[in-house]
């Protein structure tokens, strides 16, 4: 945590060390952390639901969160950090699914090996990743314009390719193909442990996380994308390369959008080309329960996975809940409106302490 | 320039790969190929020699909808058959699909259909294209809106009668307790699915609403359901992609439930014939495609109407595993 994006600390009174070099303890350390809000949210959420809904506590039912969490937090590490970094990405929802249609595509039109069609859609995925960092570097237009202008062209693209070539407006099934079963197994597949069911993408989540939180922490790029976020003409005085950096975490992005789009294809094996709109919104939603803020610098990895875990545990808490279902949506937006205060209070009162 | 240049290079890279990719690899099963193996030469000349009219069908369908696919596939073979120019345009906002409904009238064209899922939306403009003398004919919804607003005839499905339908089904298979999977929040037609259900069904009958854009959100929450009420027998969902994901759901949660479904598509063919589904309630979107169009067309030529002022019911057919296999083909080519 170097730099946090904070205004500068004025120049030391004399006879007062320099705050920066200030050693403090492990509490304090603990209580600057970004995400620390959002873990009491967290706790909040839990207890909440562990007393208002019987089945909340089962081993089962803790799989089915944890699910419901990492679909949502295999995106929402690298949009965490691409929003510390200081932009958007409105065009993450339906990048997943372009990415899943155009590796289900390709392996079914060159009949090739589903894994072909697999490696393909990542280049493809990531070229869009790279186009929007490039755009956004280039035309030095606001991240939401751009993406949204990709946004618009993917889902586009998406529905007028799958009827072009497919004839319908999902894909055709792929599940008799050839390298079907191992794809399967990595983006797919599920695993029994103490009775409960935990599908891969919780692992693919916990290691994404892992490895964002080390980038942001332990490397010179980590450094680099709160350099950028705080203040990007700053950072480029002190040598940041900014346009690589922000290319770099659209790739990001674009990386797990294949992930979660390979996990979309494998578990359905036919893709519907109208989804993913308005996941976007669930990713940042994530992000900024976790401590990221709105306008860049400031967050953590590790956060995007507990409001992941919020968001997992309150869309079906509300069900293992069984209240009325039509107030499903209000619900929802109250718990997270909640979770976000009670996030934004205990930063506050944490920075107070200081 | 260095930048452009070697964008150029590595743009050339990823093309290279794709090209190497698609050539080493392939898969001796399924794919393209297959399919093609098992093409049938169709035919697009059309039967009859009366002059080429325009029909203009405005739906009320998100972008990308299976159902929607088919109801267009069915009208736009019809229109091959008929001599008939076949426009097709859609919006999920009643605003919008009323504007586009306007944009054919404007254009003058020589027979309407739409549907009437927002009948209230649509009541004035549908009653500026009876007025300018153009025939409309109503599918899918609207039934009850249909004839008052001037319409020539119905072609659709009476939601309530569907669900009443599903409920004397279950009834047949014994269930006891079941889920209804409502995938849009504030649709009209899916409420009186459950509600017809709710009528007809003799055990108990839940809704549980999920977010159909999100389909690993939808497995969840059904599994979530399914965990908290372990006494639930059957889970019924709104629509075919709908029910793979309850399948799944069912699993994991390690249910007994009886998976069912409305509308039909070649994986719920499979599964029925599988017997991982029940059964599925098929309301023939080909057929209200393929009718309406069929019908503006006996209207021009012939002045006929079909109904006697009461909707032409295009469902339910209950569809199990025994209808299914012969189903399945028609299902892979998109017209069931």
């Amino acid at each position: 945590m170097t730099a946090t994006g904070q205004p500068a600390a004025p120049a030391p009174a004399p006879g007062r060390p320099d705050e920066r070099l200030l050693r403090t303890s492990p509490l304090r350390g603990l209580l600057g952390r970004p995400e620390l809000g959002s873990v009491v949210g967290a706790v909040a959420v839990f207890l909440f639901f562990a007393v208002v809904a019987d089945s909340f506590l089962q081993a089962s039912s803790f799989g089915t969160v944890l699910y419901a969490a990492s679909t949502i937090g295999i995106m929402a590490a690298p949009v965490a950090l691409l929003m510390i970094g200081g932009e958007f990405d409105l065009s993450a929802g339906v990048l997943v699914t372009s990415s899943a249609l155009i590796s289900s595509m390709f392996s079914y039109q060159m009949t090739a090996n589903v894994w072909v069609g697999v490696f393909v859609s990542l280049l493809v995925t990531l070229a869009f990743g790279a186009f929007n960092g490039f755009m956004l570097t280039r035309t030095k237009l606001p991240s939401f314009i751009i993406t949204l202008g990709t946004f618009l062209m993917l889902t586009g693209l998406n529905l007028g390719f799958t009827k072009l070539i497919s004839g319908t407006v999902s894909t055709k099934s792929i599940d008799d193909m050839e390298g079907f079963e191992s794809a399967r197994k990595v983006f797919a597949s599920q695993l029994s442990i103490g009775g409960m069911e935990l599908k891969v993408t919780i692992l693919w989540w916990f290691v994404l996380v892992a490895i964002a939180t080390w980038i942001l922490l332990r490397t010179r790029f980590g450094n680099w994308i709160f350099a950028v976020g705080g203040e990007a003409d700053a950072a480029r005085a002190v040598g940041v390369p900014v346009i690589r950096t922000k290319i770099g975490l659209y790739l990001g992005v674009a990386f797990a959008a294949w992930v979660s789009g390979q996990h979309l294809l494998f578990s359905y094996d036919v893709v519907q080309s109208g989804e993913g709109v308005g996941n976007e919104l669930t990713y940042i939603i994530a992000a900024v329960i976790g401590g990221c803020l709105i306008t860049g610098g400031y967050g953590s990895a590790i956060g995007s996975a507990v409001g992941a875990f919020i968001f997992g545990m309150t869309s079906k808490g509300i069900v293992y809940a069984e209240w009325n279902p039509d107030w499903f949506k209000f619900f929802l937006g109250a718990m997270l409106l909640l979770a976000t205060l009670l996030n934004a209070w205990v930063r506050k009162r944490a920075e107070a302490t200081k | 320039m260095a930048r452009v240049r070697t964008g150029v290079r590595a743009m050339g890279a990823v093309l290279a790969a794709v090209l190497g990719a698609s050539l080493m690899g392939c898969s001796s099963t399924g794919g393209k190929r297959a399919e093609e193996r098992a093409a049938q030469a169709a035919e697009g000349r059309s039967a009859v020699n009366t002059p080429r009219w325009t029909f203009a069908m405005v739906t009320h369908s998100g972008d990308g909808d299976t159902f929607w696919d088919i109801v267009q596939s069915g009208a736009e073979q019809a229109a091959v058959k008929d001599n008939i120019d076949f426009l097709y345009s859609h919006h999920d906002e009643a605003q919008q699909q009323a504007q586009l409904v306007q944009a054919a009238i404007d254009k003058k064209v020589d027979g309407l259909i739409v549907t009437l899922a927002k009948p209230d939306a649509m009541k004035a403009v549908v009653a500026k294209a009876t007025k300018a003398g153009i025939p409309v004919i109503t599918v899918n919804s609207g039934s009850a809106e249909s004839k008052e607003f001037g319409a020539l005839t119905h072609i659709g499905q009476d939601e309530s009668i569907a669900g009443e339908a599903v409920g004397d089904e279950l009834d047949k298979r014994g269930r006891k307790k079941a889920l209804c999977i409502l995938h849009e929040q504030g649709n009209v037609g899916h409420e009186q699915r459950c509600d017809g259900a709710k009528k007809s069904f003799d055990g108990t009958l839940q809704n549980l609403y999920v977010d159909g854009t999100n389909m690993p959100d939808v497995q969840a929450s059904i599994e979530a359901k399914l965990q908290s009420d372990k006494s639930i027998d059957a889970v019924v969902t709104l629509g075919a992609p709908f029910a793979d994901a309850a399948v799944k759901a069912k699993a994991t949660a390690g249910s007994d439930a009886e998976v069912d479904t409305f509308d039909l598509n070649a994986k719920v063919a499979t599964a029925l014939k599988a017997g991982t589904l029940g059964f599925a309630v098929d309301q023939q979107p080909y057929l209200q495609g393929y009718e309406a169009v069929d019908l503006l067309w006996l209207h021009r030529y012939n002045r006929n109407v079909l109904g006697g002022g009461l909707p032409v019911l295009t469902g339910p057919q209950i569809i199990t595993a025994d209808d299914a296999s012969e189903l399945a083909e028609y299902t892979k080519r998109g017209t069931r």
